[in-house]
């Protein structure tokens, strides 16, 4: 009786926790404020762009620093958008490094252009080859060191750009200016002079950019006079506030799903979801009766308690493909119990008392439950950590499901079973 | 009880026919491959035309030729492969698309890959491949590592392995004819598809092995075929059981889920279809006529 009584026990707890884990799964009301869904692009739609990131020529001890800086850039420039949840993710691939930028709800053709096309900042000396010719020379000094720009006025009215250096900036800059002095020095946005007249100037760098007066110590400097215009140091602040990148990134992959059609697939495969777990609970309760409704019951408990357990995994985000690993692994969920009760009946055949035989199936069945879904397992492992996002989902919730799936089918099913089989040895 | 031995030949006959087309396939049509391995772009429109008449403008007006088009009838939307584009050139396609087709034409999906990216996909699409079959024959060997007579071990592991082999080059083969009639090819997804049909197919070829081992050792004469179809009449309905479960959601998937999957899921559920068979109607007469022969030469 102590066990039966501790069995009900455990099962209420059992039962509590999947009444609140549907709680916390329901898309509306209490779920949806705690922690709601993060629900990938396939299944809302948006953008998903993928950037080389091209560190040529720079230290590699400096990699992981360069491509943090780069990260902080895009992501301060993706905020713009003002979608929801934008996610900016680096991830190392051997030797090289590539930047992830997923915007859902927006479409590529805005953010592509804005991100992809963004400049890269350096500022270049000239060096003089005699006979009027000029060799532009390019320095240390580029877009990351650059802290803030801002434009102001001098007393007499005329434009003056300022901009201030950070890291090791200012002694760079420091070092530049104290053997230009008396020279130019020419600020290149993405490899275009443009600072501060136009790139048609015919006399081009060597007239119109701006003199070193004297060696700049501190990383502020400010330029005035001259051709600047209120429009072009304007220009130049955005440029330089924005953030420019370190080093050059290029687009490789993009994804654009169109926001209704997402919708469509989300509601097309959640509606196969409910639709194949019925399909399935019906089909065992036709072969197994009694036993096929338990079957059904764990099988509910374990669809709530997988779904939150991925809800609760650190920054996951649900996708087309994720889901429908999740609906594979409720397929193979049910597959357990039916190796128990085959083998319970087998057991019966022989003649053993229907107690002995159920503890028999589970018993027996063990090795063969265990086995079938090591297979799967490996498969699951493999895959996860050998292939893009869009099947890491899949790999992950078919996985989880599996060894879910093992504990539901074996734990919450005896323990429903013994409930259920000492009422009919009391009754008898 | 079940006779699969009396019957071995024509199971093994239908399998031996069924391997033989699906080798033709994929040697004569050969397998598609799609834009995550060879780079390209993937545009999924929803237009009103015909196929020919996309097929064309987009070879003649748009100097885009086109390397694959399929055509989704219940939603009347056309995926279409070529090289990769800027999202510049793609504005200016869809004005003309717009002005040709009318102004409801309208984009589902867009998708760019580029030539670096899709060598890499490639590259781990294999590498995923190599460590699945590595994986599960370890898995295999350890699964049967028990001598067992008069069976030695190895030849349970080796007929899984081959049944293995067996359960991915049927769906194979079908995809190769789907890509060669319907214009699809294979993808990232494809893969995937096979390598969790390797993971789902040795399961039931595990189990009944595992009740012919246990049989053997309960019996008292070793009457090899008598004990392989006893156990198979007695695995048999968990075999299919097991089956139908993820084949009922699977159809399910198939019939009312999003279209992106289809083929995915059809691939799997041509594989889990041909591993059950295999599991009952070829493993195990395989392993009589292995055993049979070395009985026959002492």
């Amino acid at each position: 009786m102590t066990s039966r009584r501790s069995n009900i026990l455990i099962f209420i707890l059992i039962f509590l926790v999947a009444i609140g884990a549907g709680f916390f799964i329901a898309p509306k009301n209490f779920g949806a404020k705690y922690l709601p869904w993060r629900l990938g692009l396939d299944l809302v739609g948006g953008t998903a762009l993928v950037y080389e990131v091209d560190l040529t020529g720079i230290d590699s001890n400096k990699y992981d620093e360069m491509v943090s800086s780069l990260r902080a850039v895009i992501e301060s420039r993706v905020n713009q958008f003002g979608v929801a949840e934008p996610k900016v993710t680096i991830a190392k691939k051997g030797s090289k490094y590539e930047l992830l930028v997923e915007l859902a709800g927006i479409k590529s053709e805005d953010a592509a252009a804005q991100i992809g096309a963004t400049p890269t900042i350096d500022f270049r000396e000239l060096k003089d080859l005699g006979n009027g010719k000029v060799e532009i020379v390019k320095t240390a000094l580029t877009g990351r060191y650059i802290q803030n720009a801002t434009l102001s006025f001098s007393s007499t009215n005329q434009p003056v750009f300022n901009f201030e250096l950070k890291d090791e900036g200012p002694k760079i800059f420091e070092e530049i200016t104290a053997r230009n002095i008396g020279k130019k020095l020419c600020i290149f946005v993405d490899d275009n002079f443009i600072f501060p007249a136009t790139e048609s100037d015919p006399n081009g760098p060597a007239k119109s950019c701006p003199n070193v007066n004297e060696k700049i110590s501190g990383g502020r400097a400010q330029i005035s006079g001259g051709d600047i215009t209120i429009e072009s140091a304007q220009k130049l602040v955005e440029r330089f506030q924005a953030g420019a990148l370190a080093v050059p990134i290029k687009l490789i992959n993009q994804r654009d799903v169109n926001a209704s059609a997402a919708a469509d697939s989300l509601t097309k495969i959640i509606i196969a979801g409910i639709v194949g777990t019925l399909l399935v609970m019906f089909f065992m309760v036709i072969n197994y009766g009694a036993q096929g409704l338990i079957a059904d019951m764990a099988l509910l408990i374990y669809t709530v308690l997988t779904l939150a357990i991925f809800k609760l995994i650190p920054g996951f985000t649900m996708s087309l493909s994720g889901i429908a690993g999740f609906i594979l692994s409720i397929g193979m969920a049910v597959d357990a119990n039916i190796l128990i009760f085959e083998r319970t009946k087998e057991e019966l055949k022989r003649g053993l008392a229907r107690e002995s035989a159920i503890a028999e199936g589970f018993r027996r069945a063990w090795s063969s439950i265990r086995d079938s879904n090591i297979s799967t397992i490996i498969t699951a492992i493999i895959l996860y950590y050998f292939t893009s996002s869009f099947v890491k989902g899949f790999a992950l919730t078919l996985g989880i499901g599996v060894v879910m799936s093992m504990f539901s089918a074996v734990y919450i099913t005896r323990i429903l079973m013994r409930i259920v089989t000492r009422n009919k040895t009391n009754n008898q | 009880m079940i006779n699969v031995i009396k019957y071995r030949w024509v199971f093994l006959g239908i399998s031996a026919i069924l391997i033989a087309l699906s080798i033709f396939a994929l040697t004569n049509f050969g397998l598609k491959e799609g834009i995550d391995f060879t780079g390209g772009s993937l545009w999924q429109l929803k237009v009103n035309a015909t196929p020919t008449e996309i097929s064309n403008f987009f070879e003649n007006d748009l100097k885009l030729p086109l390397s694959s088009i399929s055509h989704d009838e219940s939603t009347g939307v056309y995926s279409l492969a070529f090289r990769d584009i800027t999202d510049a050139e793609r504005n200016s396609a869809m004005d003309l698309i717009k002005k040709e087709f009318g102004e409801d034409v309208e984009e589902v999906d867009f998708w760019t890959v580029s030539p670096s990216v899709s060598a890499e996909t490639k590259n781990k699409a294999f590498t995923a491949i190599g460590l699945v079959v590595l994986g599960i024959s370890l898995f295999i060997a350890y699964a049967f590592r028990k001598v067992s007579r008069p069976v030695s071990s190895w030849k349970y592991g080796a007929i899984t392995l081959l049944t293995l082999v067996h359960n991915v080059v049927i769906p194979a083969g079908a995809y190769a004819l789907m890509s060669h009639y319907m214009g699809i090819s294979i993808d990232t997804n494809f893969v995937v598809a096979l390598l969790v049909v390797m993971g789902f197919s040795v399961h039931d070829t595990i189990v009944v092995f595992d009740r012919i081992r246990e049989n053997i050792t309960k019996a008292r004469s070793v009457n090899l075929n008598e004990i392989i179809n006893k156990s198979v009449s007695e695995t048999i309905r968990r075999s299919i059981n097991t089956s139908l479960t993820l084949i009922i959601v699977l159809l399910t998937l198939y019939f009312l889920g999003p279209l992106s999957l289809k083929y995915f899921v059809l691939t799997i559920v041509i594989g889990t279809t041909v591993g059950a068979y295999s599991s009952i109607f070829v493993a195990s007469p395989l392993l009589g006529l292995a055993q049979g022969k070395k009985s026959s030469n002492r």
